[in-house]
């Protein structure tokens, strides 16, 4: 069961904000859902590993080469504020 | 449909300009009903049909695809158009740059009439938790038409595209596709380049069609298939033409039917199995009953991983670097008037406002099972799991060539009757999820219809394959496909 409390928790951890009404009903669908899943605790598991990538790729990496996003001015334009091509936000400290 | 229009436009029977045309006029009359499309790019699709019209008049080779109108779900990137992935976060997002699919799509010349209606953030199964309404059945109005890519489904089977592209994270082509009475194919994970898609759960998302043939399905994989730098989980693979060649039957073929789903099925999906091994049997396909001792942990499995890796992937969406911000003290319910607001609260308030309900239910989900105290329990429990339905799989294929599920579990639903029930709703994905959580590639093909309140509503049976093995899946879908012609 997850608590009211607990839910204000998770949402906060999430970043996410949430009215009252909202809580309450976010508290009952994951206590349902999460109830739900327990189903996993009966599969046996003690010799398996963790599935790591699907189709087993290893270090697929690349090149470590810098290219140019010749684009970039529209990513400053997507910014919600901009200034002097800046991305402009609320002071953080 | 895809090769006899290309016949069509090389003879000069009708232009790409006509066709194209001819579809918007379509979308005209009937899209205020169905909403299948977000936005039309009426004019990037006219200005490209008269391209490929030059192209044909000078007599210049152009690809099959080339001149053919599709359309785009609104969660792929198309320069310059808005891109909203469903939500109201990303109401006034323009694309900075062309998806890679949508680059070689580019190449083939194909028309794009606009980017299609899905879930918010691809997270649902009947477009009911789009941002901005849900999606209608054309067969059935009051029906959903499956989903996440419902606005991809509907807007083939209501013939406002010849074919769509759709993205699949746990059925999400496959389930609309059933609904819709289409072929819809989900390619093995690391078959198609995911860059330009807004990732939803990174270990599972794959981008694929909705088509009208088995045929077409190939045809557009062939175009959008192969390796991409900016993608790491593509696989080099040599160029193949998965449109021909279908006729060709394999020797001694073997089709699985899985004895742990049988307590699925309803009636009626169970009578449509049962005819459907009986045709491959008459076609000499030997059926196995094969055996899937952990898939029923697959949707615990699935819906453990999935919201954790999307509360990773949507993280992003904050109010910082793009979309929507909510600055407004006005809309706060955190800051006391007076008081400027911080940045915390711009991420709580842009959240708040800007996510739908299921979204934040998964994210919250997702939170919790990657949280301390909890990851293990739930988190690494659902991997080690996934790693025994993988080996299900793997000694499964050993035995078959393909394995025979139902698409769904019924036919499409009404709208509201799963909509207050999250795990109602997750129910919907039981057979679609496991070819998400193995990789393999997946392809639903009609399979005629249903009587459900007196409408007679189109279902899908799903052949699964091997790991990049789409070659021998489409063939089988296909042996399947020509006995309904």
């Amino acid at each position: 069961m997850i608590s009211k409390e607990e839910t204000k928790h998770i949402a906060g951890l999430a970043r996410i904000g949430l009215s009252e009404n909202e809580r309450e009903k976010m508290s009952e669908d994951l206590s349902a859902i999460l109830d739900w899943m327990k189903i996993l605790q009966r599969a046996d598991v003690l010799a398996v590993s963790l599935m790591e990538h699907i189709t087993g790729l290893e270090n697929s990496a690349r090149g470590d080469q810098v290219e140019i996003f010749e684009k970039s001015e529209k990513l400053v334009k997507l910014f919600p504020e901009n200034k002097n091509g800046f991305d402009k936000v609320k002071s953080v400290l | 449909m895809i090769k006899k229009l290309h016949k069509k436009l090389m003879e000069r029977e009708i232009s790409s300009v006509e066709l194209t045309e001819k579809y918007l006029a379509t979308i005209e009359k009937k899209d205020k009903d169905i909403f299948a499309y977000l936005t039309l790019t009426k004019d990037i699709a006219l200005e490209q049909a008269k391209k490929v019209d030059k192209k044909i008049e000078k007599g210049e080779e152009v690809a099959l695809l080339a001149g053919i109108p599709c359309a785009l779900k609104d969660n792929i990137l198309l320069e310059g158009v808005r891109v909203t992935a469903g939500s109201k976060i990303l109401d006034n997002y323009i694309a900075p740059y062309d998806a890679t699919i949508v680059s070689k799509l580019k190449k083939n010349d194909v028309v794009i009439l606009g980017k299609t209606n899905l879930d918010e953030f691809a997270m649902g199964s009947s477009t009911e938790n789009s941002g901005y309404g849900p999606t209608k059945n054309p067969y059935d109005q009051n029906r959903v038409p499956g989903g996440s890519s419902g606005g991809s489904a509907a807007a083939v089977a209501s013939e406002e595209a010849v074919w769509a592209i759709g993205s699949d994270t746990g059925g999400s082509i496959r389930q609309p596709a059933s609904f819709c009475g289409l072929v819809g194919l989900k390619p093995t994970y690391g078959r198609v380049s995911r860059y330009g898609l807004i990732a939803m759960a990174s270990s599972f998302d794959q981008i694929g069609s909705l088509t009208q043939s088995v045929e077409d399905a190939g045809i557009v994989l062939s175009a959008i298939s192969g390796k991409d730098k900016k993608d790491a989980t593509t696989v080099d693979f040599f160029d193949k033409k998965f449109e021909e060649n279908l006729e060709e039957k394999k020797k001694n073929l073997k089709i699985g039917i899985v004895k742990e789903y049988e307590k699925n099925l309803s009636p009626e999906m169970g009578k449509k199995m049962t005819e459907v091994a009986k045709f491959f049997e008459k076609e000499g396909v030997e059926i196995l009953e094969i055996e899937l001792p952990n898939v029923e942990y697959s949707l615990a499995v699935y819906y453990i991983i999935q919201p954790s890796e999307a509360s990773s992937n949507l993280a992003r969406f904050d109010g910082i670097k793009y979309g929507l911000r909510v600055n407004d003290e006005a809309d706060s319910s955190f800051s006391e008037s007076g008081i400027p607001k911080t940045l915390l609260e711009t991420y709580l308030d842009t959240r708040r406002y800007g996510l739908g309900r299921e979204v934040k239910r998964r994210i919250m989900l997702g939170t919790y099972t990657l949280s301390a105290g909890y990851y293990d329990a739930y988190y690494i429990q659902a991997q080690k799991v996934r790693t025994l339905i993988k080996t299900d799989f793997e000694n499964a294929f050993e035995k078959v060539d393909a394995i025979l599920t139902p698409t769904t579990p019924t036919p499409a639903f009404k709208f509201g009757e799963k909509s207050q029930n999250p795990l109602e709703m997750y129910l919907a994905d039981i057979f679609t999820i496991t070819a998400n959580i193995v990789g393999v590639p997946a392809v639903s093909v009609p399979a005629g219809k249903i009587k459900i309140d007196n409408k007679e509503m189109p279902v899908g049976i799903q052949f699964l394959g091997k790991w990049f093995d789409e070659e021998n899946l489409l063939k089988i879908a296909h042996i399947w496909e020509k006995n309904k012609n």
